[in-house]
């Protein structure tokens, strides 16, 4: 049988036409297909290809036409509908300069959306974020200066619908192997992490790539989530989520020590996920996690070694040494004393990422009492002014602090102030030594290990030609698949004469042992 | 299972905002990703973004999204066809013979800027109402001449878009709708009315379009019955048209459609082949219908309460003023034009460039003109981009509009329909004002145009809309 279909004055280009005809013909019971405008040519086609019927006749050059000689009735309506679902495909042009303004936009371009990276000025971010969540689409909430009350309004609705609310002010997170802002290349693995720091995450999942594990995903909450205020809502959510997923064997919690109320919650929570559980709250009490029946790290790499070990079935010690071993690190750091001057006393710790300097001070306020810091452990120790000030005694400094921060990108973005301090600090003739983070992978600068070289450079031969010996201990966090790679990071830095511990943790231990050195 | 076990287990697919390294590094992993330009909505005004925000509220957005779409529907099912011509004072309601018609939002005498103040002197002179434009221009100023917007009466017109009493018209109607639209005929370019020129040149040549070219194209559209303008615009898009700044391929089009039927009309060869000869030599003949099918799709959006979309935008020289579909024909929101940035004609420059003019924006309202800047890399070069910038300009236009067209598709974004029906409320949220390609008219009324450009509507008047939206329903 033969089917003709007329639209009156409906206009398509040929081209797109002769593609559908083609693609009619295909189709089962089609013996030939012509769909066209009703021009005296196509028409003519229509005639030597055997497609002659009553009706034609009428057809006009403004009309389209679709006709076809099929095997029946239901195979003409197939194809008809086929004409119509080729006639209304719509093309996304994909522009590769075109950036759209609006999620809107976005989801035109991609409409499987499932995560949002949002990183615009706090005053707006919540709004933002509502956006995507109100589209169940999950957020990672970059943008600080968020209030608690919009904090908790977007992780509770975020809750009710069962999204991901990571942040606001939270800079890592690793969903489905995907490094999301700051985070590292870590091998896919059983180790589920949920982590209200940023740089803490990194430190963590670095050390337990170069151990040989790997991550199964790593889930940011934002440092305010343990606060009373906000009572860890996305910690929980995290935590349920992990406890739940197949891949993951072990879970690593890590956050600043909370408020006994929520931490007795989470860990609570924790206790019950039915995985071993290892919590770093950093400097925390490791008595109360003990008490839960969980497993207390003592320093962020500590909760590395244990959640490898745990992964792997063995006894997780804890982990308070040297990779190299302590005799060696020992006679390390004697070397490291030997041509200091009289002086030389205090240690100056200048970092990029907040968490290893908060980890830093904790591992050595023991031993050193007294550590001034913009972010102090103890708030007589507190430094005001902290970007114009001169260091004094021991002193350690955040540059990711809001007052190093207002204006300029992130030091792990943008490292030059902390270059510029670790030569003024070097100056210092009361400084033995000078403890630094690198923080490498994505979101890091391109190459931090190399502005920091050439600074370590250039203090050091400042101090040499005051007849002073400038010791620089540093510690690379980052992965050997990271753009900057591990090796060749720590490679620079330790030819500019800096020691390179592996962890930020042996980093400390190791400015205490050349500061006994002093004594 | 929770959603966020879901997510474990699906391909990532993310949307960043902000810090641009962070989609740069997402992009150099090959992981799915895409990068939102984001600016704070309505650029940070807060007034305006707590009313987005109320008008956001599902209780008002579910009715502005339906009123939205209805809008939509009916700009898509428009059936603009051309069915004949006529004189003003004959076809267009209201007109008498002492009505001068102008460009965009109303505007008194004291206030029209020179290329519109000339083009109403000249229209006077035409008329027979003065000798002489010294004449003109008291009588314009007496109060016995009625001063009304061409919107305001089923027109548009080009530039000053002056139309008295006895010009002929071309007579569009929207099939669907049943509504008209009316415009007068292209006088070309050089030294013409509608660049508010008056002298005896233009007068000559406007007493010879009434008396040769009228009545033979009227003829021959009596013999030809009508022609559908919706399926010569597609045609001219996919030609290298956008039917605003270029009309090359629908002039070329008409003619071919007329043609015949000008040769079977009863006038004198020499008056056919003049008429001809005229409509030839000058592309931008389509223009003039090109607008009114845009006039007279966009007309029966106007009773649909609570639509945000844009209805009208049109300029007199002096004022840009815009209409919305929800709000009424009534309602102006106008702020003070803009100059256009544009290429000059050899010997000009921005300093003799007067203020955005004309009715010609009405094809961006209906989504083709600057919309479909994609589909004419010619103009991107006239206006001094590349092609790129074109496709980029068509691209971003689908950011504030609430569909894509069915019948005006844009080879180049592989044949995507243009982008239609602007919501103002997205246009104030995102701070993208619609893509205009304009004529640019010397500021002094006689010289006549002096280049060509792009431009877009002030964004007080989408504020000022999106104030009474909000006082209306919010």
């Amino acid at each position: 049988m033969i089917k003709l279909e007329v639209r009156k004055n409906a206009y398509y280009d040929s081209v797109t036409l002769m593609l559908i005809s083609k693609d009619i013909k295909k189709l089962e019971g089609v013996e030939e297909a012509l769909v066209g405008m009703g021009t005296e040519l196509n028409r003519e086609i229509a005639r030597n290809i055997g497609l002659e019927t009553p009706g034609f006749e009428d057809v006009t050059a403004n009309d389209f036409f679709v006709a076809v000689k099929c095997k029946d009735e239901d195979v003409f309506k197939s194809a008809a509908a086929r004409v119509e679902e080729l006639l209304s495909r719509k093309e996304e042009s994909r522009c590769a300069a075109y950036y759209p303004s609006t999620l809107d936009g976005a989801l035109k371009i991609e409409p499987d959306i499932n995560m949002a990276v949002i990183s615009v000025p706090g005053k707006f971010a919540a709004e933002v974020a509502q956006s995507c969540l109100e589209k169940d689409i999950n957020v990672m909430l970059f943008s600080d200066n968020v209030s608690v009350s919009e904090e908790k309004a977007l992780k509770e609705f975020a809750a009710e619908r069962g999204l991901l609310m990571m942040g606001p002010d939270c800079g890592t997170a690793i969903i489905n192997n995907v490094p999301l802002a700051f985070a590292n290349v870590v091998k896919s693995g059983d180790i589920g992490m949920v982590c209200a720091s940023g740089t803490g995450a990194q430190e963590v999942s670095c050390v337990i790539d170069r151990l040989g594990a790997g991550i199964s995903q790593l889930i940011g909450t934002g440092g305010r989530d343990l606060k009373p205020e906000i009572g860890g809502v996305m910690m929980k959510t995290g935590l349920d989520a992990l406890a739940a997923d197949p891949k993951t064997k072990v879970i690593v919690l890590v956050s600043k020590p909370p408020s006994e109320e929520v931490a007795a919650k989470i860990l609570m929570r924790a206790g019950s996920a039915g995985k071993p559980v290892v919590v770093c709250f950093i400097g925390g009490d490791p008595g109360i996690i003990k008490s839960f029946g969980l497993h207390a790290a003592v320093s962020l790499e500590d909760a590395a070694y244990k959640a490898v070990a745990l992964s792997k079935g063995s006894k997780p010690d804890d982990f308070l040494g040297f990779t190299m071993g302590l005799e060696k690190a020992q006679a390390l750091a004697k070397e490291e004393a030997f041509g200091m001057a009289g002086g030389q006393r205090y240690v100056r710790g200048l970092f990029t990422g907040g968490t290893l300097c908060d980890e830093a001070m904790k591992l050595l306020i023991g031993d050193l009492k007294h550590i001034y810091s913009n972010i102090p452990l103890k708030i007589e120790d507190k430094i005001e002014n902290a970007k114009s000030c001169k260091g004094v005694c021991h002193t350690f400094l955040d540059f990711g602090d809001d007052e190093f921060t207002v204006g300029r990108p992130h030091p792990m973005i943008d490292p030059s102030l902390r270059a510029e301090r670790v030569i003024l600090e070097g100056n210092d003739p009361t400084v033995a030594v000078i403890m630094a983070d690198c923080v490498i992978g994505y979101g890091s600068h391109e190459n931090p290990a190399e502005e920091l070289s050439n600074a370590i450079r250039a203090a050091k031969t400042n101090a040499a030609k005051a007849g002073r010996y400038l010791s620089v201990v540093a510690s690379v966090c980052g992965t050997e698949d990271d753009p900057q790679c591990l090796s060749a990071s720590r490679l620079q830095l330790a030819n500019a004469g800096a020691v390179v511990l592996p962890s930020n943790a042996q980093a400390a231990r190791f400015v205490k042992l050349i500061l006994d050195n002093l004594k | 299972m929770s959603k966020v076990n879901e997510l474990f287990g699906k391909k990532l697919a993310i949307v960043n905002f902000g810090i641009e390294s962070f989609y740069r590094d997402l992009s150099r992993q090959n992981q799915s990703a895409v990068h939102v330009d984001w600016k704070p909505a309505a650029g940070g005004n807060k007034a305006a973004a707590e009313m987005l925000r109320k008008l956001r509220e599902p209780s008002i957005a579910k009715k502005i999204d339906a009123a939205n779409k209805e809008a939509l529907k009916r700009i898509l099912a428009a059936k603009p066809v051309l069915i004949g011509l006529s004189t003003a004072g004959e076809a267009i309601p209201g007109m008498t013979k002492t009505t001068v018609l102008h460009a965009g939002p109303p505007v008194t005498w004291e206030r029209m800027c020179g290329p519109v103040r000339g083009a109403v002197m000249g229209g006077l002179v035409y008329e027979g109402l003065a000798k002489d434009i010294a004449e003109a221009e008291e009588l314009a100023a007496s109060g016995k001449i009625t001063f009304d917007p061409c919107h305001h009466h089923n027109t548009v017109g080009p530039m000053a878009g002056v139309v008295t009493y006895s010009m002929p018209v071309w007579h569009i109607v929207n099939k669907t709708f049943g509504n008209d639209a009316f415009c007068t005929l292209n006088e070309g370019l050089g030294k013409v009315l509608r660049f508010g020129a008056c002298d005896e040149g233009v007068y000559s040549r406007l007493r010879w379009m009434k008396n040769v070219l009228y009545p033979v194209l009227k003829e021959a559209m009596q013999i030809k019955g009508e022609i559908d303008l919706k399926v010569m615009i597609a045609q001219a898009l996919q030609m290298g048209d956008e039917v605003h700044n270029r009309n090359k391929a629908a002039t070329s089009l008409f003619i071919r459609e007329i043609f015949p039927a000008v040769m079977k009309c009863s006038r004198s060869d020499e008056d056919k082949i003049a008429a001809l000869e005229f409509i030839n030599g000058n592309d931008h003949t389509f223009l003039n219908l090109s607008m009114p099918a845009a006039k007279c799709t966009m007309d029966p959006v106007f009773d649909i309460p609570y639509s945000t979309v844009l209805a009208t935008m049109s300029r007199n020289g002096t004022d840009f003023g815009i209409r919305v579909a929800g709000l009424g024909p009534d309602k102006w929101f106008t702020a003070p034009a803009e100059i256009v940035d544009g290429l000059y004609f050899p010997g000009y420059s921005d300093k003799d460039a007067n203020p955005d003019l004309g009715d010609s924006c009405i094809t961006e309202t209906a989504g083709i003109g600057g919309f479909c800047m994609a589909a004419s890399p010619a103009i991107v070069q006239f206006v001094g981009g590349k092609v790129q910038d074109a496709i980029r300009y068509s691209t971003e236009m689908y950011e504030i509009t609430v569909g894509e067209g069915n019948a005006y598709k844009i080879p180049a974004l592989n044949f995507r329909g243009s982008a239609t029906a602007v919501d103002i409320l997205r246009v104030v949220e995102t701070g993208i004002r619609p893509i205009i390609n304009t004529g640019i008219a010397h500021k002094d009324y006689g010289v006549g145009q002096v280049g060509a450009g792009i431009v877009r509507p002030p964004l007080n008047c989408f504020l000022q809309a999106l104030y009474e939206c909000s006082n209306r329903w919010a």
